[in-house]
């Protein structure tokens, strides 16, 4: 048993046990209040650069499934690795089951370098995240380290793909801006039978053949992402349908002039209400972002489409055409409720009107 | 309030309740109608609600606006909804009771015919989740996986389905009661008895595969009718597809579900959901494959339910207040999350602990009952315990049960065969878990053997090598705490440790390990929520609350419901909280049954969902410094209490731990009454056989033998000679130094009599005297109570009243006490005192509509109210309680009322006379009055004679009498003729399985003498049967037994007490159904 602190940028320590990996690790702490999908959060790209506290505390029950790839795509994770910096928990379960486990969540985090510390009061942890918002931090085993801000980072850049992937599956093309894409994102459209060109945030994609394009979701301050705020700017003027997604609601937002901000501790959940404008109908949806759309700042053609029954934040925009629209939260879930994964057909049935 | 579009004119509205307290029927609907209660007044429509469970919260005064005691069945209600004309109905929030009512009600057009609306999911909708072939034709709509299962509505069809779906396949009966009538069969004999059972009440079968070891899984939706549709809660079974989920221990959120599966199996769930239209609340049963993402929806329930209360408790989501609203045609958006107060409810909880719900069974009570669980609910209550690691909460929930075990603790416990125990669980299977891994053997051979997820085995595993780390460590800071987070006792571990609870008190204290109190948010702490909802924990470091500066009290509740204590407690503890915080009290209440309405966390300051143990309450009582606890409210656990907190300095308020030491301790007790020249009945307390003989010899027979309380306890007997003696002492109980045993002499033909009192410091100051209909013999918890007393002596009446005066003056009593004498020839003996509530206050409160708690809380609190007059004979109705039993549910088990209390719960109606109230409190049994034919079977020939005039009244009436051999002779002396049907003439004294196969042989054999019994029971040819055992002797497994256990399992109304046949023999000539009064609570004046 290895003792491992947690200590925050304010200097208020927590200590536990380690379980993953014993280097110590220094990034942004966030919370999520999911109860399920510890896999799936823990490879979700939108993570890089947090060290992440899970709220519900028994963790590692169902172990880690196993690394097989399907048409290109992880078929049980988010992405080919671990995101995020570290892993908080409460109550480690160091014996899992399930029929599905390939490994324990601990044995993962070793192989990944990523530390994990459990034992920690995690409930207190996240009452001082929300008074005080998120907090700088450092998870410490062996030898201290330096806190440091991903922020600072166009991390964007680290977790997009480096060149074009093509994912073939049928005669619609989706153009897939990769901002730090989930790859269920991508399975939620070659499902509906369409062919994705996934390509990295700041591809100049003009001489490309497509019929739609999805901005993917991704981590960090939308506003570093000034390629692919102007590249969005140029898909509306040609009119291609638009579908923007979590980071790709906010750069579409960028986009079309409106502002973006930080939340004091952001979305990170898989109860998060949302309101749609149009028929007052209320979705449960999955929610991973640290930053939102100031949906006062939306210009004449735009509207709200979507907003947080709880804290009345964006969580959606749209284009009176129509034509361009993007969600704050995810409709691909994984981890998280499937309640808006209509979202996806609606799209492509105006991509497939629109070609 | 503006009202929605459709709903404008809904003014009043008709609520039915659940009725009494029986297995698979609980408290969860007194909470939930409570709620839809409040709900409705929020909005300003009144409230009708027909419930004859006098014990409830929901029919107290300031609920509903006016309360029937009546029986909810159609007949009832239709009356009521002619005489109310309400403009709608609420139907899901009453259980099964109120579903089938209201399903009948429908179907004869009283509602159309009436204007009446029903709100909430419709009856369409309900019949297609009722009915298992249109439940399957539904699901197939919108492609959702479901068991292979045919509908049979005679057994040659069923049979023909059974070989298509092959064995082992599960029988199940549409519109059950927590299962009754399903079973196992493995082959076709198995299969065949089950059916001919099954189609002995209802029309209609359903036969299934057989998904036994699989997962079982369940969810809580809610939808309104603009199409919303959230999970707030799914739930996990540690026990596996098999066991009836009111069976099986059950933790929320689930445990070793994935993202894909949990929300694979939330999508079905909401799709279903819209589908068949529920409006409101509804609860869906899924099976998981444990090897894939395969799975099947078995049921759902379109109403509140025992899952839904849990998952309200278990997450602060208040299921049943939302699903009132939502049957207003609000939609969730527009309600507001109550424990928030700044979210809504539309959102699903995130809970950020674990919830372990486990049943609490009593089967020990009967004699000859299998203690095995299965696919039929026999547990009667329930705990919830809250932690942060599941070895936390189990290891709680194991000591909220309060049967004597501190945890898992294997070393408390014997097994014969651990084996045949994992694989045919028993009521004691976690325990049976804790000893093998004990013993050795491997999780995997645990799990093939019990299908048990391994994840939970692996915890239990944790739990047994904390307990070997513990016995060979020395006690440090280290290992305590460690044991501690794994949810240890202080008890448990001087056990293991062989040091008293208050050392380790001590040491922990010292060594400042301390528990924390967190809330339970609905959302993990992610916003900041003002909730009082609390629990305990050792896996925390901070506390999220501040104790309060007000002056405060501690109510402590009555734990989980069991045979002796149930609703009426938590009815007591309800309103001390009400008159406290009506005294400027902040209000505090520790309890950990999800049924109730006392740990609805808006009836109280600050509730902790949490232990009733001395550990437990002194830690809160440390923690928030209270002006004293409060102890006479929730029956016997809080009672125990007393003393211990008093000597750890806790003020407990109220009659002094000391007098109640002196009420409960039987030397102090008995000395008391000598000194005041009180009379008792002689008694022992012996710890050799030969003591308990010589005894006998002074006394004679009959004694009254009561074991000390064990484990697998025995009950308590009347015994009536020698050989009966010989076989009880030998067969039920340990005579030893430890175990005492306590006996008394047994009066005969004696009449029982109760008075419940309130008392401030010795002066009575409100009580009520109320008479037994049976003689002593039954335990007062099954007997028919009527207030006032109608064959009571006037003298008998003064002395009982000279003698609570005596006792409360001398006890210097401040609060609740209730006294049960025995009288005979106008004496009269003390048989028991108790310095606390009892079962009978909130009836004697309601019918005397004066309210004891409120007198005795204000007294306890140093009020000092005034003496209420209240002469109880000058009441110009009739209130008469009757006792609900569950036997249909015990199965072997036989239905005669003895001194160890049977029954699961009670009812009481109001009537003109004792005959009106009797009849109608009968039918809110469930007893059917007979139309035409009779079958009396009485022992003994002074039984036969007592009940002469009786049966001589039934004949007149032009009831047709059958009768057995010798019974027939008898009254045919006397000029009472009865057809003779011959009893089966073998006798066996077997364990219950050879019973089995007995009754087996019984009900196919063909050599039968006829015309028999067993044919005319199996043929519901009797309306009523008559079955009066001797009391004399021992009880066989005889013809008389299987007779009474044919008569229950084919729900054919059966009486088996003199006194009770004489009344309602004289009640029926007295009154006809259709002359019973329709009368409301308001109008008994």
């Amino acid at each position: 048993m290895k003792k491992a602190r947690l200590v925050l940028e304010d200097k208020t320590e927590f200590t536990g046990i380690s379980f993953g990996s014993e280097n110590s690790s220094a990034g942004e702490v966030v919370f999520n209040t999911g109860m399920v999908g510890y896999p799936e959060s823990l490879t979700d790209p939108s993570y890089t650069g947090q060290i992440l506290t899970l709220t519900y505390p028994l963790i590692g029950n169902y172990g880690i499934p196993p690394k097989i790839k399907e048409n290109k795509l992880m078929k049980f994770f988010e992405s080919e690795k671990i995101h995020i910096r570290g892993l908080i928990v409460s109550d480690y379960s160091q014996n899992h089951s399930h029929w599905n486990a390939k490994q324990s969540l601990g044995e993962w985090l070793k192989k990944n370098n990523i530390p994990g510390i459990y034992g920690i009061d995690t409930r207190a942890l996240t009452q001082k995240l929300r008074e005080k918002g998120v907090m700088l931090g450092k998870i410490i085993i062996n030898k201290d380290i330096e806190i440091n801000d991903p922020n600072i980072l166009n991390l964007v850049s680290e977790v997009s793909c480096k060149k074009p992937i093509i994912y073939e599956k049928g005669k619609t093309k989706i153009l897939l801006i990769d901002c730090g894409v989930k790859h269920n994102i991508i399975r939620s459209l070659t499902k509906r039978n369409c062919s994705v060109l996934r390509v990295p945030w700041n591809h100049d994609f003009s001489d490309m053949d497509y019929h739609g394009v999805v901005i993917s979701n991704g981590p960090g301050d939308p506003k570093k992402c000034i390629k692919t705020i102007e590249n969005t700017k140029k898909i509306i003027r040609e009119k291609t349908p638009l579908f923007g997604i979590c980071l790709g609601n906010q750069i579409m937002a960028l986009a079309i002039g409106a502002d973006t901000y930080k939340l004091k501790y952001g979305h990170r959940s898989q109860n998060q209400p949302c309101i749609n404008t149009k028929n007052k109908r209320c979705y449960i949806t999955s929610q991973n972002h640290g930053f939102a759309v100031d949906s006062k700042t939306l210009t004449s053609d735009w509207e709200e489409w979507f907003f947080n029954a709880n804290d009345k934040t964006n969580e959606g925009i749209i284009h009176k055409s129509g034509l361009f629209r993007s969600v704050q939260f995810h409709p691909e879930s994984t981890p998280g409720p499937l309640d808006t994964t209509h979202l996806f057909d609606k799209f492509l049935e105006i991509v497939r009107k629109n070609s | 309030m503006t009202k929605h579009t459709g709903f404008e004119n809904i003014n009043k509205v008709l609520i039915l309740g659940s009725g009494a307290l029986k297995i698979g029927e609980a408290g969860e609907f007194d909470y939930s109608g409570s709620q839809a209660i409040k709900a409705l007044k929020e909005e300003g429509i009144k409230t009708v609600l027909v419930n004859p469970n006098i014990a409830t919260w929901q029919t107290s005064e300031g609920m509903a606006d006016k309360v029937y005691f009546l029986p909810v069945n159609p007949y009832f209600v239709e009356k009521v909804i002619k005489k109310e004309k309400p403009d709608g109905i609420l139907l899901s929030f009453g259980g099964q009771t109120a579903l089938n009512c209201g399903v009948s009600l429908d179907k004869k057009d009283v509602f159309k015919n009436n204007n009446v609306k029903v709100l909430g999911t419709p009856i369409k909708t309900i019949e297609n989740t009722e009915d298992r072939a249109l439940f399957a034709r539904e699901l197939k709509k919108v492609n959702i996986k479901t068991p292979k299962s045919y509908a049979a509505s005679n057994i040659t069809e069923a049979k023909k389905y059974a070989k298509k779906i092959g064995f082992p396949m599960i029988i199940r009966v549409a519109y059950a009661l927590g299962g009754r009538g399903s079973g196992v069969a493995k082959n076709m004999n198995q299969f065949e008895k089950l059916a001919k059972e099954a189609f002995s009440f209802t029309s209609q079968i359903l036969i299934e595969e057989y998904l036994g070891g699989w997962k079982e899984i369940e969810y809580e939706v809610v939808r309104d009718s603009a199409n919303n549709c959230i999970t707030v809660c799914n739930m996990e079974n540690f026990d596996p597809m098999g066991i009836h989920t009111g069976e099986s221990i059950v933790i929320a959120p689930s445990q070793t579900l994935t993202n894909s599966e949990y929300h694979k199996l939330r999508e079905i769930s909401i799709r279903l959901i819209r589908h068949l239209g529920i409006i409101g609340e509804c609860n869906v049963q899924i099976a998981l494959d444990t090897e894939s993402e395969d799975y099947r929806v078995i049921e759902v329930n379109a109403r509140l339910s025992r899952s839904s209360a849990l998952a309200s408790k278990a997450t602060g989501y208040p299921l049943a207040f939302v699903a009132a609203k939502l049957s207003l045609g609000y939609s969730l958006t527009e309600i507001d999350n109550s424990i928030t107060k700044k979210t809504k409810a539309c959102f699903e909880p995130a809970l950020d602990y674990i919830v372990v719900k486990i049943p609490r069974w009593d089967l020990q009570k009967f004699e000859n009952v299998s203690v095995q669980i299965g696919s039929e609910m026999k547990s009667v209550g329930e705990v919830m315990a809250i932690g942060r690691k599941f070895e936390e909460a189990l290891q709680k929930g194991i000591r909220m049960l309060n049967t004597g075990m501190t945890g898992i603790s294997p070393d408390e416990i014997e097994f014969n065969d651990i084996k045949n125990e994992l694989k045919n669980p028993t009521d004691k299977r976690v325990y049976a878990v804790g000893k093998a891994i004990k013993q050795g053997m491997s999780i995997k051979k645990i799990y093939d053997l019990s299908k048990i997820d391994p994840w939970f085995l692996y915890k239990i595993k944790n739990i047994i090598e904390t307990e070997k780390e513990i016995s060979k460590a020395k006690l440090n800071r280290n290992i305590l705490l460690k044991a501690k987070k794994l949810g240890f006792s202080d008890e448990q571990i001087g056990n293991i440790k062989n040091k008293k609870e208050i050392e380790i008190r001590k040491l922990r204290k010292k060594l400042s390990i301390v528990p924390v109190i967190k809330q339970i948010d609905t959302l993990a702490a992610e916003f900041p929520a003002k909730t009082n909802y609390l629990y305990l924990t050792y896996n925390g470091k901070e506390n999220d609350i501040e104790p309060y500066k007000e002056k405060s009290i501690i109510v402590l509740g009555s734990g989980a419901y069991k045979i002796g204590s149930s609703v009426e407690f938590d009815w007591c503890c309800v309103n001390a909280v009400l008159t406290a915080k009506n005294c400027r009290y902040k209000t505090i209440m520790i309890n950990y049954n999800p049924e109730t309405v006392s740990t609805d966390y808006d009836e109280v300051d600050k509730l902790f969902f949490d232990e009733l143990s001395f550990e437990r309450v002194m830690d809160i009582y440390e923690f928030e410094n209270p002006e004293g606890i409060i102890i006479s409210m929730g029956g016997q656990i809080p009672n125990n209490l007393a003393l211990p907190l008093q000597k750890n300095k806790a003020k407990i308020l109220g009659t002094s731990p000391e007098s109640i030491d002196k009420a409960e301790d039987r030397n102090k007790f008995s000395k008391l009454l000598d000194d005041l020249g009180i009379d008792q009945p002689k008694w022992k307390s012996l710890t050799r056989y030969d003591d308990v003989k010589n005894f006998i010899k002074k006394v004679g027979y009959p004694v009254l033998i009561r074991p000390s309380y064990v484990l697998s306890g025995a009950a308590m007997k009347v015994v009536y000679n020698d050989q009966m003696l010989k076989e009880y002492i030998s067969k039920a109980s340990k005579v030893s130094r430890k175990y005492p045993v306590v006996i008394s002499n047994f009066i005969q033909n004696a009449k029982e009599i109760e008075i419940d009192a309130v008392a401030n410091k010795g002066e009575i100051l409100v009580y009520c005297i109320n008479e037994h209909v049976e003689n002593a013999g039954v335990h007062s918890g099954d007997a028919t109570m009527v207030i006032p007393p109608q064959r009571v002596f006037l003298e008998t009446i003064r002395k009982i009243k000279k003698v609570a005066e005596k006792i409360a003056k001398e006890l210097s009593i401040t609060g609740p006490f209730n006294i049960q004498f025995i009288a005979k020839d106008n004496e009269i003996k003390v048989i028991e005192c108790n310095l606390r509530s009892s079962r009978s206050f909130p009836f004697v409160s309601k019918v005397l509509k004066t309210n004891f708690i409120d007198l005795a809380t204000k007294s306890i609190l140093g009020k000092n109210p005034e003496v209420v007059k209240k002469p109880t004979l000058e009441l110009d109705y009739v209130g008469v309680k009757a006792p609900q039993f569950s036997y249909s549910r015990l199965k072997g088990a036989d239905p005669v009322q003895s001194v160890e209390m049977a029954s699961t719960g009670e009812v009481a109606c109001l009537g003109e006379n004792v005959y009106d109230a009797y009849l109608k409190s009968m039918i809110s049994t469930g007893f059917d009055l007979p139309k035409k034919n009779v079958l009396i079977s009485i022992s003994g020939d002074k039984n036969r004679y007592k009940l002469l005039e009786t049966i001589r009244t039934l004949k007149k009436m032009g009831f047709k009498l059958y009768a057995t051999e010798h019974t027939r002779q008898f009254y045919k002396r006397f000029k009472i003729n009865a057809t003779l049907l011959h009893k089966i003439h073998e006798k066996e004294n077997k364990s219950s399985s050879v019973i089995e196969k007995f009754f087996d042989r019984m009900i196919n054999g063909k050599k039968r003498k006829q015309p028999n019994v067993l044919n005319y029971l199996l043929g519901k040819k009797l309306d009523l049967v008559i079955s009066i055992p001797r009391q004399d002797s021992k009880r066989k497994f005889d013809d008389n037994y299987v007779i009474r256990r044919k008569t229950i399992d084919l729900s054919i109304p059966l009486l088996t007490n003199v006194q009770i046949t004489k009344l309602f023999v004289d009640s029926l000539e007295n009154k006809n159904l259709d002359d019973l009064e329709i009368k409301s609570w308001v109008e008994y004046n």
